[in-house]
């Protein structure tokens, strides 16, 4: 469980990233946030994790409190929270298979990874990541051979091999042709509901929010101007949350089957 | 319209600091010149002795090679020696360099103050300092090497360091990395090729230094240019410089290849 309470970000120049937010994320839950570029989407993920620091208030994963966790408490929560990018951030020039391991780091001993001496059982882990996401094949590849999908994949892969808990995933899909998309959301919907992984996936297209989230939550200039179930999110409140009516470009062409 | 348009274009910048940057440039070169009292009149009556020179040192002293063999071998192992050491010392130096691998910044511009007043000393410098402390032989000019090298790989490695995708490293934190898994995971991949680069760029640069640092008593064949000189021995010098060359040119060429192949 995720808890935001009383969450304020203000930049040094005096404005205000993410304004008062109080937001309760349950387990298993697949949450997607909405709203046009710079309403705070991406800062307030990176806080969940503290990529990004928060001035005022706290965040709390599980009841323990990552706004002021420090050292190996810090570095022991976020091994539970798992996080996908838009630019994949996997390291290119070597393969999968060690882009996914690197996902188990926090498990063990700092001499013992930096040999590369992963244990067999993290191996197996890595592989069936890799089985799950259907790259297995690629493992001994090296990672820039990779196509963006297949490579946001294997980023998926080293969430899972992370065994998180928590997976956040920022823009995901916006560098992705609408195909691949397809393929990434429905990965991404599965673990949901085949793992139980709490899931808050960023979203720039309403109809993708739509399809695979649960729950929808609105942001505009730093502040919850919508939190409800899909059903509730129509294209009215879309208007509000963009604070206009929804333009074609923010809806996904439907790849075709 | 159209005059209005033309109205609002822009000045085109002023050209005037390119011409002083010339003016100024050209002074220097002349104020240089005077300086020195170097002037192109010299340069021609020195063309005479030159041409002496020359015929002296033709032809060369062949069977000087097999004498100097050994020499060179140390010359070699010098350098080899020195870049190893160097290149070792490096890793640490550049990490502590590089401001987005070290946070801290009282940390980060000390250490390029310290990286900076070391290559302000040239390297034969550096081994005469180290003759002083050492005595005559290898040692001090493998010293001199390591702390020449580490000054150029240093450099080079913060700089591309610095350039890194920071992408990896922020996955690496998310992860729940330490630093030294950080680094391991997200810096090394993205700069052990280039790391290698720098360190095969330096040995080449360090055969060439090394082969100088025995005219301050630093060892290998640097002795040999010494005492042929001071005999008039110029047919042996010439040996000497032919063999360098040589070996300069092996190396280099084996080096760039090498460095073609990892990046």
């Amino acid at each position: 469980m995720i808890e935001m309470v009383n969450v304020t970000k203000t930049y040094p120049n005096g404005t205000k990233g993410l304004k008062d937010i109080n937001l309760t994320i349950g387990k298993g839950e697949f949450v997607a946030i909405v709203g046009l570029s710079g309403a705070g989407k991406s800062t307030l993920l990176r806080s969940v994790n503290r990529l990004h620091e928060i001035s005022e208030g706290e965040i709390l994963i599980d009841g323990k409190s990552i706004t002021q966790a420090k050292g190996k408490e810090l570095r022991m929560i976020r091994r539970d929270i798992g996080m996908i990018f838009q630019s994949f951030n996997l390291v290119k020039r070597v393969s999968v298979l060690r882009n996914v391991l690197a996902g188990r780091v926090g498990y063990h001993s700092t001499l013992r990874t930096i040999l590369g001496l992963f244990p067999e059982h993290d191996v197996h882990l890595a592989f069936n990541a890799l089985d799950r996401v259907n790259i297995a094949e690629k493992a001994y590849s090296r990672a820039d051979e990779l196509s963006g999908g297949q490579q946001q994949r294997v980023a998926i892969a080293r969430v899972l091999a992370q065994e998180a808990k928590i997976i956040l995933a920022d823009e995901p899909v916006a560098s992705l042709d609408p195909l691949t998309t397809k393929q990434v959301m429905d990965d991404l919907k599965m673990i949901n509901e085949e793992l139980g992984i709490t899931t808050i996936v960023n979203l720039h297209f309403v109809n993708l929010a739509r399809s695979y989230a649960t729950r929808i939550i609105g942001l505009r200039a730093g502040e919850v101007v919508f939190d409800g179930p899909v059903s509730e999110a129509t294209d009215e409140v879309f208007a509000e949350i963009y604070g206009r009516p929804i333009q074609k470009d923010e809806l996904l062409e439907e790849p075709v089957a | 319209m159209i005059a209005n348009t033309e109205l609002k274009r822009p000045k085109p910048p002023s050209r005037l600091k390119h011409y002083l940057t010339a003016v100024i440039l050209l002074l220097i070169l002349w104020g240089s010149a005077v300086q020195t009292e170097s002037t192109f009149g010299k340069l021609i009556q020195g063309l005479p002795n030159m041409l002496d020179l020359l015929k002296e040192m033709f032809p060369p002293d062949w069977g000087y090679f097999a004498k100097v063999t050994h020499a060179m071998l140390e010359t070699i192992r010098m350098a080899l020696l020195g870049t190893t050491f160097g290149a070792i010392l490096a890793i640490p130096v550049a990490l502590l360099c590089a401001g987005n691998i070290t946070r801290a910044k009282w940390i980060v511009y000390p250490m390029r103050f310290l990286l900076n007043l070391n290559r302000t000393i040239p390297d034969l410098l550096m081994a005469a300092l180290f003759v002083a402390i050492f005595g005559l032989g290898l040692l001090p000019g493998i010293f001199a090497l390591m702390l020449f090298s580490m000054g150029i790989i240093a450099k080079l490695a913060y700089e591309a360091l610095e350039a890194i995708e920071k992408g990896p490293l922020e996955a690496m934190t998310a992860v729940g990395a330490n630093k030294a898994q950080w680094i391991a995971f997200g810096v090394v991949p993205q700069i052990q090729a280039h790391y290698m680069s720098f360190v095969l760029y330096t040995f080449e640069i360090n055969v060439r230094a090394a082969a100088i640092l025995g005219l301050v008593g630093a060892g290998g064949i640097g002795h040999y240019y010494e005492v042929t000189l001071g005999f008039l021995q110029y047919d042996r010098t010439s040996t000497i410089v032919l063999y360098t060359l040589a070996v300069v040119l092996l190396i280099d060429y084996a080096s760039m290849k090498l460095r073609e192949r990892l990046l």
